[in-house]
């Protein structure tokens, strides 16, 4: 089932590298503006559902997939051009991976290589998405020193704002706090939830509290399958499968 | 050495004979170095000695006169330098592109596999056979005649490989990630090679490719049917003009006329190796900056 006010969907999809198969006929619904959580155990196939959303999956040449997977109703693996969907659905990595280049230029690296070359429009660009990252303020005086002399924590921000400066529709996070410090990674949240009036976004974490404090409704992955998927309070309190509450009450994982 | 007391442990026989074991080996690994050092050294030192006397601002500057007994090594010197450019000019791009899209574009198959193979092998292959290969395609099948076009054309050839190497090396270090992340960003192939990857291989590109340049500047045998003259005291006008150039010139005279003096012979040497440490310094010069510039 498709629902028609979704913003991104996916239908049956199964993935594998080489032979072996890493997703198993996942269906599930992304809505608009919610933050949906992704949660499991090492190897359950949450990252590569994530990098399914944005066609980073398929830079392995291992990489194959069946099944849809829809952005505004329309087929991302066949509709729509590999860039087109990763400017339009953007990614923050685990661990925080400024460029070797200066905080201004890893900003504007995506808009330039979307062809955008008026400087005002750039330093538009920069200071907008360094203000949505709430990063603005720390590095306002040293936009062209190396982004690397960033703090991790910094880094990471870095790191959303310039997914933010492509102007995308979805932000996919994965495991943004893995490297982070409780004082960074709650820096990290709180831009999240700022963002949630903008953006539709998918956060793989493996921390079962930070999905219960960040998302609105939380996806369980186990061993390339969804086991359940419920609103966030719902889940946390009444899981359905006993997986998911083995899972939740820390039985394995 | 210190000695301390009360070493039990390191008393025991197993314990001494490990410490002898590392003494010889420090020794002969010291004694290896010290020989490599020493060669090279000497080698310098000798040319040095015989040939600066032979240095003067005439001999740089001035045509060779006398049948070469007199005069300077102007053409020869200024020959081996339009040669050096113009294989940089004909390997460089090509090289890089090659080493681009063997790492970049080009999937792991068998024919991949051979291809780098071939290249590999190339590196492999004598200069004087190049020289030959040289004289059969560009001097005569592609009626370049002896010039300085077929001479770097036959040495861009045979430095291909060490460049192909070296920049499918260095663009290899770069790391998976940042690719990714250009990716990412929504850029495509070429542009993440073009504004993360190219940039950050560029220090050994360069290093690579001025090596592997410096080697062909020394080399005698690719050049000696493709380009060399005998005795041209006029520079060359255009491509398609002989010129003389120092690695041919040197051999001339050390072998083929008699009666030549000493200083007349080192101090070509000299001016020989000095120009290609030039170009080995620049190199290292080059990687300095260029990783003072950039770090990860």
């Amino acid at each position: 089932m498709v629902a028609s006010d979704a913003k991104m969907a996916a239908q049956e999809w199964s993935v594998w590298y080489g032979a072996t198969q890493a997703l198993r006929a996942i269906t599930l619904d992304i809505l608009p503006r919610e933050i949906l959580g992704i949660i499991g155990p090492a190897n359950s196939g949450k990252t590569s559902f994530l990098r399914s959303l944005n066609r980073m999956g398929e830079l392995n040449p291992r990489f194959r997939c069946a099944g849809r997977i829809w952005l505004d109703g329309k087929d991302l693996y066949q509709g729509l051009d590999s860039q087109q969907v990763r400017c339009r659905v953007g990614i923050v990595f685990a661990l925080p991976l400024p460029l070797p280049l200066s905080i201004r230029e890893n900003v504007v690296y995506g808009p330039r290589v979307r062809g955008i070359r008026d400087r005002r429009r750039l330093d538009q660009l920069l200071e907008q998405s360094l203000r949505a990252a709430s990063l603005w303020d720390e590095v306002k005086d040293r936009l062209d020193l190396p982004a690397m002399r960033l703090s991790g924590g910094q880094q990471q921000r870095l790191c959303i704002a310039r997914t933010l400066a492509m102007e995308p529709e979805v932000i996919l996070f994965d495991e943004p706090c893995s490297g982070l410090d409780p004082i960074s990674t709650a820096k990290v949240e709180e831009t999240m939830v700022q963002l949630k009036s903008r953006y539709t976004m998918v956060l793989v974490t493996n921390n079962t509290k930070q999905a219960a404090r960040v998302s609105d409704r939380v996806a369980f992955f186990l061993m390339g399958e969804l086991i359940e998927l419920d609103r966030t309070g719902v889940m946390f309190t009444t899981p359905r499968d006993s997986r998911t509450n083995d899972y939740l009450t820390g039985r394995f994982g | 050495m210190r000695t301390r007391p009360a070493q039990n442990t390191a008393a025991t026989p197993h314990w001494r004979r490990a410490r002898a074991v590392q003494r010889v080996a420090f020794v002969a690994l010291g004694l290896s170095t010290g020989l490599v050092a020493v060669t090279s050294l000497v080698v310098v030192g000798i040319i040095l000695a015989r040939g600066a006397g032979g240095l003067s601002w005439e001999f740089l500057t001035a045509m060779p006169a006398k049948g070469m007994r007199a005069g300077g090594i102007f053409p020869a010197i200024v020959g081996t330098l339009e040669l050096v450019g113009l294989t940089i000019a004909f390997a460089l791009p090509m090289g890089v592109a090659s080493a681009i899209y063997l790492t970049e574009y080009a999937a792991d198959t068998w024919v991949t596999r051979l291809v780098r193979l071939a290249i590999v092998n190339l590196s492999g292959v004598p200069s004087v056979v190049y020289g030959l290969f040289g004289l059969g395609l560009f001097v005569i099948f592609c009626r370049f005649g002896t010039s300085l076009l077929a001479g770097a054309l036959t040495l861009a050839i045979m430095t291909l490989p060490v460049i192909i190497t070296a920049s499918e090396e260095a663009l290899r270090s770069v790391p998976m990630s940042f690719r990714e992340v250009s990716h990412s960003l929504g850029a495509s192939r070429w542009q993440t090679v073009r504004h993360t990857v190219l940039p950050l291989a560029v220090p050994g590109i360069m290093t690579g490719t001025i090596l592997g340049i410096s080697r062909a500047a020394g080399e005698t045998a690719p050049i000696l049917f493709t380009v060399a003259a005998f005795y041209l005291p006029r520079l060359p006008q255009s491509v398609f003009d002989q010129a003389m150039v120092l690695p041919y010139h040197l051999y001339v005279i050390s072998t083929q006329i008699p009666n030549i003096p000493q200083t007349q012979r080192y101090g070509t040497a000299l001016v020989l190796v000095l120009l290609v440490l030039a170009l080995n310094l620049s190199a290292v010069v080059l990687r300095a900056r260029f990783r003072r510039r950039r770090q990860w």
